[in-house]
Parts: structure tokens; sequence; C-alpha cells
């Protein structure tokens, strides 16, 4: 992404009585990019949101917007808009005048506000509700007149506070896709703020896994979910299996991991020195099991047995205790030619994984 | 048969509450002058009631407080009541639960306590102690309705509004304002009737300069019911029916 950042946090900080809710936070956030804030419940985020929007005042750092610090410009100056939780579609409106009411505070043509509105309910897909009132219409139709009702304005930066949290799964899953069509659409720098890791991976162009009022990692889904830069953003992003080893040998670019007394051979992308204590990551779907009856380990590998077969329809979860004492959780997809599923409680397995799968920490 | 009963039991509360007042208006058209024995219909005491010039003018003189007094704490209570909502500052509990204990206390205490105050300030009373004072115990109990509305808002509608690009003012006049709605009037018709029908606060706060209607009848009655009183009061009591429903009609549209 070469282009210039749309707003940028310098140092940002924010405190609640003695509680700093935004810790000298830095970030960049680029002109039409679908930006996720990740993270859980009272890491800052939405304190962020927040900030941007407005809503609350720095206690140090600034909010640059093309250039120039927000400092003390209040929410009805700044051209941002911010999609509630809550929704808070205004009660005693019509679904027209609560998506008008940006325009109107404008002072724009009548004329000019009926098309604009128009376009922005035909955007959500709602046309034709315009004379109801918000009571009358579903969650998810309130959903999608709260999305017209930020968007008609056109805001530079477009501001989500959880808004599908309080959809049921399945509205929540087309929801997702027309946010996202939504943002193709409009062009709109999407700042997206959830505590749900798959809704931001699906959705996201970058994240910003957050932890106590810092980012922990920001980056592309895929960087996120394969390569974690620390335990927090491994552990809260997808399930991980971790193992403790040991650093024996060094190689160029590879290195040899003991782990219960095997010796595993790693990538060695962060430069690690003999002797080093490490935490081997894997993600349940690239460690593969096999079993003792269908082939001896020829490379490195783990032994153990299966404690539990959890079948998921497309794929089939193991639950595994190694004979060294863990407990691990692995993710088998079933082969093409042979559909039943040949693993059973109690079996004798091993467990390896294909070079360069694993993160080191 | 349970139905039946339940209705009955029902018609029977009713018959209680509302007897009173029925028989208040039989004998406001009762020819006799003095006793409670039926002589005749007649409509009589009321053109008497609408010639009185003393009793008449006391009417007008209350309706004046009565519509003053709670338009000016309907402005004021929503503004209160708005304050304590969006604002966060010191003693905000305390200061709440005081407008309760305004509203709790005995009239009689309010009275001698505002007469105290009109002296000490060296005011005398007259129309304007009246005034202040109807304003001063009509005030928590608009503060109390509005309040009771504006709590059940979603706090996020202030910062949409603002979001939006309203100002302070537009916010509260195009969402705070339509969505009180049915909570000021509650609030405005809950003073007029106080205000309209107070008598002890009125007894220390005004002077024989201003005089207003329940003191009037009051010290008619001292001297024996007359039916014109009747009458009267069969009056006042078709005017709060009238307001109550045409309340009850505005709350019932702004509340769909």
């Amino acid at each position: 992404m070469e282009k210039a950042p749309i707003v940028r946090l310098r140092g940002v900080t924010k405190r609640f009585d003695d509680v700093v809710a935004v810790d000298s936070l830095n970030l960049d956030i680029f002109q039409g990019e679908f930006l996720t804030l990740l993270g859980p419940s009272g890491c800052g985020k939405t304190t962020v949101l927040r900030l941007i929007a407005g809503f609350e005042s720095l206690d140090q750092g600034e909010i640059i917007m093309n250039g120039t610090s927000l400092g003390g410009t209040p929410p009805n100056k700044r051209n941002v808009n911010t999609v509630f939780q809550s929704y808070a579609l205004f009660p005693h409106m019509t679904i027209f005048d609560n998506i008008a009411f940006g325009l109107r505070m404008k002072q724009l043509d009548r004329s000019l506000i009926r098309k604009e509105v128009g376009e922005a309910l035909s955007i959500v897909k709602l046309s034709g509700m315009e004379e109801r009132k918000p009571h009358q219409l579903s969650g998810g139709q309130q959903q999608r007149v709260a999305m017209a009702r930020a968007i008609v304005n056109k805001p530079q930066v477009l501001l989500l506070d959880e808004p599908l949290s309080a959809l049921d799964y399945r509205l929540r899953q087309e929801m997702e896709l027309e946010l996202k069509r939504i943002h193709r659409k409009l062009n709109i720098t999407f700042v997206f703020v959830t505590h749900d890791q798959e809704e931001a991976i699906s959705m996201s162009d970058r994240i910003a896994v957050m932890n106590q009022g810092r980012i922990e990692q920001i980056g592309t889904p895929t960087q996120i979910y394969e390569e974690p830069e620390n335990m927090f953003v491994a552990r809260f992003v997808g399930e991980i299996n971790i193992f403790e080893g040991r650093i024996t040998e060094i190689f160029n670019g590879s290195a040899t991991v003991d782990i219960h007394g095997r010796p595993f051979r790693v990538h060695n992308r962060k430069n690690f020195s003999c002797g080093q204590h490490v935490k081997v990551l894997l993600r349940p779907e690239d460690i593969l099991v096999t079993r003792d009856e269908d082939a001896k380990p020829a490379s490195p590998s783990l032994g153990g047995a299966i404690d539990e077969v959890i079948y998921k329809g497309k794929t089939v979860d193991l639950i595994i205790s190694l004979d060294a004492g863990e407990t691990i959780f692995a993710t088998q997809f079933f082969n093409e030619d042979q559909e039943d599923v040949v693993f059973r409680q109690g079996q004798r397995i091993h467990v390896e994984w294909p070079y360069g799968w694993e993160v080191v920490l | 048969m349970k139905r039946i009963f339940q209705s009955a039991y029902l018609f029977f509360i009713y018959l209680f509450l509302y007897i009173p007042i029925l028989i208040l208006v039989v004998y406001s058209f009762n020819t006799s002058r003095f006793s409670t024995n039926w002589q005749g219909f007649t409509l009589n005491w009321y053109r008497v009631l609408f010639t009185d010039g003393p009793l008449m003018e006391a009417f007008a003189n209350s309706l004046i407080i009565a519509l003053s007094s709670s338009t000016i704490a309907t402005v004021l209570g929503t503004l209160g009541a708005f304050a304590f909502y969006r604002y966060r500052f010191l003693g905000r509990q305390i200061m709440y639960s005081f407008v309760y204990i305004l509203m709790m206390s005995p009239d009689i205490v309010m009275g001698i306590s505002l007469l105290l105050f009109f002296i000490t300030l060296g005011l005398s009373v007259g129309a304007v102690t009246l005034l202040l004072a109807h304003v001063t115990f009509c005030l928590p109990f608009v503060m109390v309705t509005v309040y009771a509305r504006i709590s059940g808002f979603d706090r996020n509608i202030i910062d949409v509004a603002k979001d939006l690009g309203a100002s302070e003012l537009q916010m509260f006049r195009h969402v705070m304002l339509p969505m009180l709605m049915p909570g000021i009037i509650a609030g405005w018709l809950l003073s007029f009737t106080l205000s309209l029908d107070d008598v002890i606060v009125s007894f220390f706060t005004t002077g024989p300069s201003f005089e207003i209607l329940p003191l009037k009848i009051y010290s008619m009655v001292r001297l024996g019911i007359k039916p014109e009183i009747n009458a009267l009061s069969a009056v006042m009591f078709l005017v709060s029916l009238f307001t109550v429903t045409i309340a009850h009609f505005i709350i019932a549209k702004e509340n769909r």
C-alpha cells in the first residue's frame, strides 16, 4: 500500500480516571482500506474509534486527518461518520428522515436530499421502506438503516463499532458480505471494531490486534494468522498449539529445536542462538497425524494417543494426549479416496508437521 | 361468573371514586338554595356564577398563574432534566435526590419558607410572588417526569446526532425535544393541575391584591356552601376532564 495515510494517530493516549484505555498508540490508516481493530473487550479498540470520531478528547498525542491535526474539532465538524453497535436510530423519525438527518444539517437542497437518500437506500437494499418507523423494522434492517444514515454523508472515513454483534449468526454472515460489497462500491475507508476474530479475518484488508491500549501486531489477515509476532496474537487469533523447546543447532536459515527430546528442523527467521528457549507454535490444521499402524515415523515426531474424535463434516478434529503429557488439538481433512473417519478414540498415533509451517517465538 | 365478579368489583371501586363528584354535579342543577333536598332542575347557579365579577376575576387570575407557572416550570424543568442526563458533574446524584425531597416535602413547609424568603428579599406578596412559588413547587414534578423519559433513551442517540453534523442546539431541537415531547406534555399538565388547585402554598404567598380561585372558594365555604360553588366545581371538573383527555390522545399519538 503506497498511498498516503488519510488518518494518522501519533502517540495517542487516553485515560479514564486511573485506567489507561489507549496507551501512546501509533496508527496509520490508508485511503480506501478496510482496517479492523481486533481485541478482547476492554482493550481500548472502541476508545480509539471514539477518539477518531471526536466523542472523547485526547490526553496526549494527536490525530491528523488529511494532514491537519484534528485537535479540538468537535464531532459534527469532522468528515467521519460512525455506525454504532446499538444502531441508535432516531425512534421518532421515519427511515427517510433518519437517513436525511445529516444532509439536512448541511442544509442541502430538498430534491438533492431526496435523490441522495434514495441512492443510500438502494445501496443497503431497503428501497421502499422510506415511510416506515425504525421499530417496524427487523434488527438486520435497522442495521442497514444505520449504515445508510452514515454513508449518505459520504464521509472520508466510516467508523463501525461492532455493528454486527447484535445480529444472529446467519444474518451476521450475510451482513459481512454486504459490508464488503458496500466497501468496494463506495471506496470509503472503513475502520471496523470487533472482538470476533473470524469476522476480522474474513472482512479486513488489514487487522490491528489490540491489547491493553496498545497494538500488538498490525498486518494482513494472513500475516496475523500465519505469522503471529507474539504470544498474545497467537493465542487470541484462532486455535494454536504451543510446544516448549530449545535450540540445539543453527544452520543457514534454519535451526534444530529439541522438543521433548526429539530434534525438529525449523525455519530460523529471527536469528535464534544456540541454547535459547523458544516456543514452537502450530495451528491445528498444520499438524499431520499418522496412525502408528499405518506407518512408523521416519522423521522426528511426537507420539501420543487420541483422546477425542470430533466429526465436523468437512474436517475431523482430534484431541490428542502426547506421551510427554501435553494435550494438543489437530484438524485433519478427509482424503478424497477415503471417506470414512479412520481415527478412533484410544488409537496410537504420531504427530509431525511440514518443515516451515511452524512459527517460532 | 368470575368475570362478572371482576367487573362488578371494578364498578364499585369507580363508584366509590366518582360518586362524590357525581353528587356535586347533580346538586349544581338543584333549585333549592340551602337544603340538600332535590327541588327541581335549574341552570340558575351557572348564570349566577358567570355574572359574579370577583369570582370570575379570581378564576381568570388562577388560569393566568396556572398557565404561566406551568409553562415556566416546564421550560426550566426540561432543561434541568436534560442537564442531569447529558453532563456528569460533581454532586449530580445528590442534587437529583434533592429534587425528590422538594417534591415530597409538605406544602405547609414550602409555603412558610417561601413566605419567609420573600419577606427577607423585601418583596410584598402578590401576583409575582405567587408565580414564583408555583414555579418552585411545579419544577420538581416536570424534572422527574421528563427525566423518567430521557433516562430510557439510548445514550448513543446524542453522539449519533453530533456525528451526523448537528450542533448541540440542533441536536436538542431536532432529536431530544421531539423524543421528549410526551414527557414534556405530561409534566406541563401535571404542573397546570397542581397550580390550578393549590391552596396551602398560595395561602402564604399571595396577598389580598391578587386573589385566586381556590383561596376564594376556601374563604367562601367558611360561610357555608353555596350552590354556585357546586356549579363552579362542576365547571372545573369538566375542564380537567377535557385537558386529561387531550393529553391522553397527544401522548398516545406521540408514542405510536
